[in-house]
């Protein structure tokens, strides 16, 4: 590949305002839409499925694996949904935003051809309520595509129609995960469901229902345009394509840059980000939003990819990096992040509610120089008692990564705070 | 079945279901709190973890959560896995996070679910040192107290009251670990069964607010097994006394009829057995008298005078059969009106000779289309209600089987399903509490509501006579009827004796034999008004008018009525009449009331909890209640006051029971009809003792220390093998005579469980009871032929109609302090219409004049009652002397008013 082909955010413009219709159509848009509605709906989903293209949510399923479950056909329930996760609360994480903001029209098509992929007849955007700028630019941008044809009945004389809906969010990290979305949209509380049945059988108002996250969806028309071999060269990894990379922190270029999947740690943050800022050393990185493990600077070389962020003992989450330096206490970094975990708990299941607040307790107790020794070992236990299986969700488990991370990397910090009856950094 | 592997050993299990329901339907012990048996699992709490393995080989297996696995063929699981047990104890360990530690001052103490699960994780030492979370209670109503700093998130209390109750003033609010359940603002919860919260919630949080108030711990309550009298439902209720008084009543398991759950009359209705308007004494003149003299009086009475009975509804069939016995069968006289009885005879006449069976309150729980003709289930049958609630997810739920989600996993069926819902219609003259669930409504007069049915009938089968004259309205809505219940595979038709119509009950019949002779398996279900009413017609009495008749003819002199207030049967002026000729009134009850305030002797009677004694409910399944405590004075069952051993100078061989066991045979030998009511429950010689009081029972030497420091012997029970006492002999009670649902371990309700062949089944030895009426294969049948004619409003006779109230209706519960604060003033509802017409508005007076009695009531103006139809609150003073539905007239009494005022 070229080292400049950014499909994802070629056409954001420097001044920051949205890409129009006539701007995104002079691009090359919605031609990938044009195209797809001339495939079978089966055929779009296969393509996705050779283009490698995993969830850029932070789970990283395979999307073209995940539509395949939908039942298609006659017979199939009515309607079908489709629903972009646009509820980026993942602290440190900005990348969705920015898609939405600047070139809400990619948004748009790409949900539509993953629509027809699945025959989906209703879309919802589920928008973080904070988002307002992207809530103004998606509606005028939904309005625009309705006007010219890509949006709602028959679209190009296809025969084939799509509503879309945007949903702004009362505001909760939870209704970020998957199921728990569907359960905000129908106006209940914002607790997970059981899963099986998947959202795919079984999901929005019961009906068969996929719910993408936004950076997912953006890359679907690319795919159908461009072909699954050019999508699978993009990337520098096994799975294809570019990956939205952000980083945060006292770094000297805090930012987000589209780039291969599979950029390493170091030419995200050296390259990219400008290194540390000014006398500052770097001590660890959350590669993909807070609850995702630190990574330390053994791990710099890493290639953020699915795989290889997995073995060096995290996860590539939604791909943006939140940098810790020396400057700041890896306690009280960890207790804020714990804090904001155990306010966002949905309360459904015990080890959650209970041990977020029990661990948020601690870190703050820690902080003020009121910990005890026997406090390290109830956080230990507590990353075990969340650990996958054992909690409903996947929230608890991910929440406690960061602070497992911690206790391993910066046990040294942590004793301090014991010992020293307070916290070196204050 | 599948064969699963528990510990390494292989046992059967029911593949449809979830480990946990397996598990303990095996008998293990495995902590629970989000699942419930008739709720199924959520997998909230995480409290049920088990270490599954893959294989044989696998030694490391993984951590699942029981109630959420299904207990597939080959599942190797274990419980006592060190791993499972430890996370077992640190999920208890979370929810003891925020649990105040405030058993010995909590009323659920010693039947805590909480506790009892603690105890069996083995959590015992507290290392969370921070501060708890606490919360602002609110104020519930009358019936249940509200402590949310109790509260493990379990999740229980919304699910039930949302999911399965249908209520909707319960809700989750706030997040993580500060979810409160309670209320938008503090206020009586709405729905009819919100005391089940009580028992739902697996700790303090709700907690039975009437027990408070004479508070006793479960294991210092002497129990017995009973039946609720607050309706014709028969729900299985077991009731708790301490030092002589009833504490309290919580469910008794009966698969069939109640399962799990309890209304709020049912449950909290029990508190009129404490009332200070109890006779405790015989009453001769209205002052208390010896009982020697009194039974002298009675002796004379029978000897010399001509008698004549009244029975009663709300008595046991031994009570009406021992009254029937002593004045002969044809001196026995309904103690109900007439138009109740002959609508009641009716009905049981269907249920005799016709092909459609009456089905149980489980069975119409799994039928699959139902209609209603003419009844307010919720405020009559309220149990019925709550299973009709879930018999509309019938048909939805299959979707579930179809796509492999097993019927357990609530919630996913629930998103499954929606708002989506089985056939529900609902025809009566008001809006009903079920009318949220139905398909469709209808309302119309009950002429109207019969010509709907008789309607049905013709569209499902064209031999069934059609209704002359319908709308197309209504030709239109049976026609959809008659579809709905043709294509269900279990249809269900309901009526009763609400509107006092004798042509809705037999349009039911003809909807649900249409049915049968097309070869649906159709069901028929009556609502009876009381807890015996279907018991008492069985016993064939004659109508009370014959009985106002025999007196004024002078064929009687003596009147014995039994455990009946006559001014709630008759208008004022028949029953003083009656009770005014006649020169001896004997009345045998348990509260003080009109009646017995014009008997020259009255006999005071045992209420339910303290004696012995057999209910018929609509079902028209015979249940035995057993008494919980010897009452105070001379009150005893009115069956043992009318008996030869009591009265002295009866002819030997008359009324010549002494026990239970001699009575129940009596009736046996006697009505073929009531033949059956001996399998109610085993009679006293066929066991050993079963105790009534816990092994923990306390102040078995102390509690009467005031009195006398030597310990009493227990009094003895010759009516049952129930002994006052802690010992029981070695064998476990027969399901019939269970005083409370307790083993080692489980000290909660839960402990059904440990009685259940299969959790949530029937109890060990088959549900209590026995049904009196079952379908013969072939039965000669012939359809009704006469179809009612159209209701024809009429503005100077208005036909008015009982309109029924959970709290307030029932005679017995409206003593009851809690719920008597729940129960309306009385009204007339009437359509807006005829209101504007009238000249009247909402609040203003109408005086309502039916016959000779004259009432001034507020106006509610409604848009569901049909015009010329008027409804007036069933049994609630002052129009509880009424018998309903009459015709009367409605005037505006603004005029007056205003005339007084110059």
């Amino acid at each position: 590949m070229s080292p400049m082909e950014r499909p994802l955010t070629s056409n954001l413009r420097p001044d920051g305002n949205a890409v129009d219709i006539a701007a995104y159509e002079r691009a090359g848009g919605y031609e990938g839409l044009r195209k797809a509605l001339t495939m079978q709906p089966q055929d779009v989903t296969e393509l996705v499925k050779r283009s490698s293209l995993k969830g850029r949510g932070g789970a990283g399923f395979p999307t073209g694996m995940k539509w395949s479950f939908v039942p298609m056909g006659a017979n199939a329930p009515k309607p079908k949904y489709l629903v972009a996760n646009a509820d980026e609360m993942e602290p440190g994480t900005f990348k969705d935003r920015v898609l939405m903001e600047g070139d809400p029209h990619q948004l748009i098509e790409g949900m539509t051809v993953a629509a027809y992929a699945i025959q989906a007849e209703v879309g919802y955007i589920f928008l973080r309520g904070e988002y307002r700028c992207s809530a103004q630019r998606l509606r005028a941008a939904v309005a625009e595509a309705k006007e010219r044809g890509f949006l709602g009945h028959n679209i190009l004389g296809s025969g084939f129609g799509f509503e879309l809906h945007l949903h702004i969010s009362a505001g909760r990290y939870i209704c970020g995960e998957e199921t728990a979305l569907l359960n905000a949209l129908e106006g209940k509380r914002a607790h997970p469901r059981t899963k099986p049945p998947f959202p795919q059988v079984s999901g929005l108002w019961g009906k068969p229902t996929i719910v993408q996250n936004v950076e997912t969806l953006c890359n679907v028309h690319h795919i159908v345009n461009k072909g699954p071999e050019w999508f699978r060269t993009l990337s520098r990894s096994g799975d294809g394509g570019t990956k939205l990379y952000g980083v945060s922190g006292k770094v000297n270029r805090p930012g987000l840059w589209e780039l291969p999947l599979g950029t390493t740690l170091r030419e995200i943050l050296e390259e990219h980000a400008g290194g540390m800022r000014d006398g500052l050393r770097f001590r660890g990185v959350l590669p993909g939003g807070a609850s995702t493990d630190f990574l330390v600077e053994q791990h710099l070389d890493t290639p953020m990819d699915y795989t290889e962020v997995q073995k060096a003992g995290s996860r590539l989450g939604t791909g943006t990096m939140v940098i810790l330096d020396e400057g700041t206490c890896p306690v009280g970094m960890v207790w804020n992040l714990e804090h904001f975990f155990a306010q966002e708990s949905c309360g459904w299941c015990t080890p959650c509610w209970s041990g977020l607040a029990w661990t948020e307790k601690i870190l703050l107790a820690m902080e003020y120089g009121k910990a005890e020794e026997s406090d390290l070992d109830t956080l230990r236990f507590q990353t075990k008692f969340l650990a996958p299986g054992n909690t409903f969700c996947a929230f608890a488990p991910g929440a406690v990564e960061p602070l497992q991370s911690a206790l391993k990397y910066f046990s040294g910090d942590f004793h301090r705070h014991i010992e020293e009856k307070r916290c070196p950094w204050r | 079945m599948a064969t699963i592997y528990i510990e390494n050993e292989p046992r059967q299990a029911d593949s449809n279901q979830n480990l946990l329901h397996v598990l303990l339907s095996l008998g293990y012990d495995l902590p629970y709190f989000c699942w419930h048996p008739a709720l199924g699992s959520v997998g909230a709490c995480r409290q049920c973890a088990v270490k599954q393995f893959r294989n044989e080989q696998d030694t490391a297996g993984k951590i699942v959560i029981a109630c959420m696995t299904p207990a597939a063929d080959g599942t190797r699981v274990s419980i006592k896995d060190p791993e499972a047990a430890e996370f077992r104890a640190a999920v208890i360990q979370g929810l003891m996070q925020n649990h105040p530690h405030d058993c010995p001052v909590c009323d659920e103490g010693g039947e805590c679910h909480l506790q009892d699960m603690t105890v069996m994780t083995g959590h015992c030492s507290r290392h969370y040192r921070f501060t708890k979370r606490t919360f602002r209670n609110q104020y519930l109503g009358p019936l249940l107290n509200h402590e949310m700093n109790r509260c493990i998130q379990c999740q229980r209390c919304v699910r039930f009251y949302r999911d399965y109750a249908g209520g909707h003033d319960l809700n989750a609010f706030r997040l993580r670990d500060t979810v409160y359940f309670g209320r938008f603002e503090d206020g009586v919860l709405e729905n009819e069964f919100s005391g089940n919260l009580a028992e739902v919630c697996p700790t303090g949080v709700f907690t039975d607010a009437t027990l408070k108030r004479h508070y006793t711990r479960k294991w210092d309550l002497q129990m017995a097994p009973s039946v609720c009298v607050h309706c014709a439902a028969g729900c299985n209720i077991s009731v708790g006394e301490r030092y002589g008084t009833l504490r309290r009543v919580v469910n008794r398991y009966n698969h069939a009829v109640n399962g799990y759950f309890l209304c709020d009359r049912g449950r909290f209705g029990y508190e009129f057995v404490n009332s200070d308007q109890r006779i405790r004494e015989c009453l001769l003149g209205g002052e208390p008298t010896e009982l020697t003299r009194a039974m002298f009086r009675l002796g004379t009475l029978l000897r010399d005078g001509n008698c004549i009975g009244i029975g009663s509804p709300r008595a046991s069939l031994e009570s009406n059969f021992a009254l029937r016995q002593l004045v002969g069968p044809d001196h026995f006289y309904a103690g109900v009106a007439d138009e109740e009885w002959s609508v009641t005879l009716a009905a049981l006449e269907v249920l005799k000779h016709g092909p459609a069976p009456s089905p149980s309150l489980d069975e119409i729980e799994h039928c699959d289309a139902v209609l209603v003709l003419g009844e307010d289930v919720t405020n009559v049958l309220p149990l019925m209600a709550l299973r009709l609630r879930q018999s509309v997810r019938q048909q939805p739920v299959r979707k579930a089987t179809d796509l492999h989600i097993p019927l357990w996993l609530d919630h996913a069926v629930r998103e499954l399903v929606q708002d989506e819902r089985g056939p529900l219609f609902i025809a009566s003259p008001s809006v009903t509490r079920l009318d949220d669930v139905a398909t469709e409504v209808l309302r119309a007069a009950p002429s109207g509501l019969a010509r709907l049915g008789f309607a049905v009938a013709h569209a499902l089968d064209p031999d069934a006579p059609a209704a002359p004259d319908l709308s197309s309205e209504v030709e239109a809505v049976a026609g959809r009827i008659a579809a709905a219940l043709r294509s269900a595979r279990s249809p269900l038709v309901i009526s009763g004796t609400s509107c006092g119509s004798r042509e809705l009950v037999e349009a039911a019949a003809q909807v649900a034999w249409a049915l049968c002779k097309t070869g649906k398996p159709a069901r028929l279900s009556f609502c009876f008004p009381e807890c015996n009413s279907a018991g008492l017609a069985l016993m064939r009495p004659r109508p009370l008018s014959a009985a106002f008749q025999a007196m004024q003819r002078g064929s009687a002199d003596t009147v014995i009525i039994l455990e009946n207030d006559l001014y709630r049967r008759g208008s004022v002026a028949e029953v003083s009449t009656l009770l005014d000729t006649a020169r001896h009134v004997v009345v045998l009850d348990h509260l003080k009331n009109r009646t017995t305030g014009k008997a020259e002797l009255v006999l005071p009677a045992g209420a339910f909890a303290e004696t012995d004694g057999t209910l018929v409910n609509n079902e028209l399944r015979a249940q035995r209640f057993f008494q919980a405590f010897p009452p105070q004075g001379e009150v005893r069952a009115s069956w043992h006051w009318l008996s030869n051993s009591l009265i002295p100078e009866l002819p030997a061989g008359t009324c010549s029971w002494r026990t239970l066991d001699d009575i129940v045979s009596a009736i046996a030998n006697e009505m073929p009809d009531l033949a059956p009511i001996e399998h109610a429950a085993p009679s006293r010689k066929e066991l050993g003792k079963v105790a009534r009081e816990p092994n923990r029972y306390s102040g078995r030497t102390s509690i009467l220390a005031n009195i006398s420091v030597h310990e009493p012997k227990p009094p003895e029970d010759l009516d049952s093998a129930l002994a006052f006492s802690m010992e029981s002999g070695p064998q476990p009670p027969p399901s019939a005579l269970i005083p409370f649902f307790w083993s080692p371990g489980w000290n909660s309700i839960q402990s059904v469980n440990k009685f259940q062949g299969e959790v949530g089944g029937p109890l060990r030895g088959g549900d209590p009871g026995v049904r009196l009426i079952d379908q013969k294969a072939e039965i000669a049948w012939q359809y009704f032929s006469a179809t009612p004619p159209a209701f024809q409003p009429n503005s100077d006779e208005w036909l008015l109609l009982p309109h029924f109230h959970i709290f307030g209706s029932e005679e017995l519960s409206r003593q009851a302090p809690a719920i008597s604060e729940l129960v309306p003033r009385a009204y007339v509802g009437l359509n807006a219409t005829d209101a504007a017409l009238l000249g009247v508005k909402s609040g203003e007076l109408i005086k309502v004049t039916i016959g000779d009695s004259v009432h001034e009531l507020e106006a509610s103006l409604r848009t569901d009652v049909p015009r010329g139809v008027a409804l007036l609150p069933a049994g609630i003073p002052p129009v509880d002397n009424l018998s309903l539905p009459a015709r009367g007239r409605l005037s505006p009494l603004r005029a007056a008013v205003y005339g007084f005022a110059k």
